[in-house]
């Protein structure tokens, strides 16, 4: 009893901690950039904003207006990717038992970026919910090229998890070199290569509330579900016949739990292009350091990879201020060397 | 009290036919083992029994429900399967891999409860492996993983315990340490266990019951006296051996004759 209520109270802490973190983080990312607004002002204007208190105006409006319009927006996007592709990530190591397994491991990569290079080709100016075309088709192109993976994948009534994995990176390789192709013929095609490669390279594009609020459902939803499937995941880890021996419908919960992931990187891909090393770091992260069961995993991911985009969008933005850094460079920069300090001190993860 | 009937059960793979009208009736209580050389049908059976593959003909009944109409969840809480081995790739503790048993009865989002953990220390202090609950079970050697894994099923509160060659690849103290617990739960707590079994001496001496498949048929089916004698053994394996009873149990234990000369004579 004492165990278990400890155990209870020390998951609780750290998903407690973690979240003060991720808001800490917030009005730290929120502070800094072109022009620096101190944080008790920040937390001044929040609360009038909330109409829960009503403080003087000790700061000039357009520090408001820089707050709410455009870093907020901005933050909470960085926010929401990291936090969609740790989960996707910590999903897709779970489903797969695979410890390469990424959020893009079976194709979304490829095909987000072939939907995007093409929607920027397009001449058509579109905007659906906020989202201009370039989003929107990477939206599609990660989803359609999942589905495909999947069918292509499927023998039988079953999808085997090896030939997954073979599809996915083959499917991928083609998008790729189609898109290769695209680039290659740019001057033709009138297509930017300087879009390209920022999409590549991951840059949190968020510059209207609208986006949020299309995007945050999806994922707030996404990381809902993932939590419903902490023990189906669990039980995953004996494999998908070990599975089925512990009551899982392996076959159904596989499609689910791929399709969630594939949800939560889509949402992702759509406001930041491709970043990399948070779906497959921040998992492993977490598993080193708080065990491999689901239950605290998919939550603790989440709030650990909010943060670490946040933290990483913050760098990206003021660390050569004006120029941009691309936000995927730094979390590789920084997730790289923090990752095997991890592996090397703890041990704790993966037995072959 | 009818605890599983396999009735006019076919199976067949993509390549060809594997079982070939199976009938077995298995009561509550009984200790049976299937036996036959490799690729004669009893892991196909066994998982056959486990609901994870689906007969191609005939019907299997477990406590007269009909197996294909039960949902997994519903068979995870009446079998549970312990197989040649589990390969985990996470740093899962000995604690934590025998909760894995308690998954069939757990509810989405549910913490496991009390009556959950009791189960969990009664599982390992059945099969005694207790002391090693906060160890983590990919530090463990081959032999205490495989008390782990009967732990976690044992955790699922099975009336029924499927056994895939369990002990395979575990040394001899091992082979028989883990016979010897499932056999105690057997006759202590009447746990119908049915096992697939690659040594037919071990067989001999802890099964009651023996099913002999030959070809995806049953060859023979009875107490070991009546399975394990030396001309069904050079039907079904073609092997030359001489069955002799065992020094203290009495069942037949086989010694095998060697074909040639290669081997020296005394």
């Amino acid at each position: 009893m004492l165990v278990k209520w400890r155990r209870g109270n020390r998951l609780i802490l750290i998903l407690l901690l973690l979240g003060i973190g991720l808001v800490l983080f917030l009005f730290l990312a929120s502070a800094f950039g072109a022009v620096t607004i101190s944080l008790p002002n920040i937390l001044k204007m929040t609360l009038n904003k909330l109409a829960v208190f009503d403080f003087p105006a000790t700061w000039m409006s357009v520090d408001e207006t820089i707050i709410f319009q455009i870093r907020l927006p901005r933050v909470i996007g960085g926010v929401l990717v990291g936090a969609a592709l740790a989960t996707a990530g910590a999903l897709f190591q779970g489903l797969l038992r695979n410890p390469m397994a990424d959020p893009y491991i079976i194709g979304t990569s490829a095909g987000a970026a072939l939907g995007a290079t093409i929607a920027m080709m397009l001449p058509v100016n579109l905007a659906f919910l906020g989202f201009g075309l370039v989003p929107v088709a990477a939206f599609c192109g990660a989803l359609a090229t999942v589905i495909l993976v999947y069918n292509l994948a499927r023998v039988g009534n079953k999808t085997p998890i090896v030939s997954m994995l073979l599809a996915g990176f083959v499917v991928s390789s083609l998008l790729a070199a189609i898109m290769a192709l695209l680039i290659s013929m740019s001057d033709r095609l009138g297509l930017s290569l300087h879009s390209v490669y920022s999409f590549l390279m991951g840059h949190i594009s968020v510059t209207s509330w609208g986006q949020i609020a299309v995007i945050a459902p999806l994922v707030i939803g996404g990381i809902i579900g993932a939590r419903f499937f902490a023990f189906h995941l669990n039980a995953f880890s004996l494999g998908e016949e070990g599975a089925a021996y512990l009551g899982i419908e392996v076959e159904r919960d596989k499609i689910l739990i791929l399709a969630l992931g594939s949800m939560l990187t889509a949402a992702a891909v759509s406001i930041s292009g491709l970043v990399g090393f948070v779906g497959l770091v921040v998992p492993h992260a977490v598993r080193l350091s708080l065990g491999p069961d689901h239950r605290i995993l998919l939550p603790a991911s989440a709030l650990a990879g909010g943060i670490f985009v946040v933290m990483a969008d913050l760098l990206a933005r003021t660390l050569m201020a004006p120029v941009e850094i691309p936000v995927g460079v730094i979390t590789a920069i920084i997730g790289a060397p923090f990752f095997l300090y991890l592996l090397r001190r703890t041990r704790r993860e993966y037995a072959f | 009290m009818i605890s599983l009937q396999i009735s006019q059960v076919y199976f067949s793979y993509l390549d060809g036919l594997v079982l070939h009208d199976i009938n077995l009736s298995i009561r509550a209580g009984e200790m049976v083992g299937l036996l036959g050389p490799n690729g004669s049908g009893k892991t196909t059976l066994i998982k056959l029994v486990s609901g994870i593959l689906k007969p191609s003909q005939g019907e299997i009944r477990l406590d007269g429900s009909s197996l294909s109409r039960l949902s997994r969840k519903s068979v995870a809480r009446s079998l549970a399967i312990v197989p040649q081995q589990f390969h985990i790739p996470f740093a899962f503790t000995v604690g934590e891999v025998v909760m894995l048993g308690r998954i069939p009865f757990l509810k989405a989002f549910a913490e496991e409860s009390k009556v959950d953990s009791q189960f969990v220390a009664n599982a390992l202090e059945l099969v005694g492996i207790s002391d090693l609950k906060k160890r983590r079970f990919d530090e463990l050697s081959g032999g205490e993983r495989q008390k782990v894994i009967l732990a976690m099923a044992l955790a699922q509160q099975p009336r029924l315990l499927l056994l895939d060659e369990p002990i395979v690849h575990l040394d001899i103290a091992h082979q028989v340490e883990i016979l010897e617990l499932v056999k105690g739960f057997n006759v202590e707590q009447g746990l119908t266990v049915i096992g697939a079994m690659h040594d037919l001496n071990l067989a001999s001496l802890y099964f009651d019951r023996l099913v002999l498949l030959k070809e995806g048929r049953v060859w023979a089916d009875g107490v070991p006296a009546q399975v394990l004698t030396e001309d069904i053994i050079r039907d079904v394996f073609s092997a030359s051996v001489r069955v002799q009873p065992h020094p203290t149990a009495g069942v037949p234990h086989i010694v095998v004759m060697p074909k040639g000369s290669i081997v020296k004579q005394q």
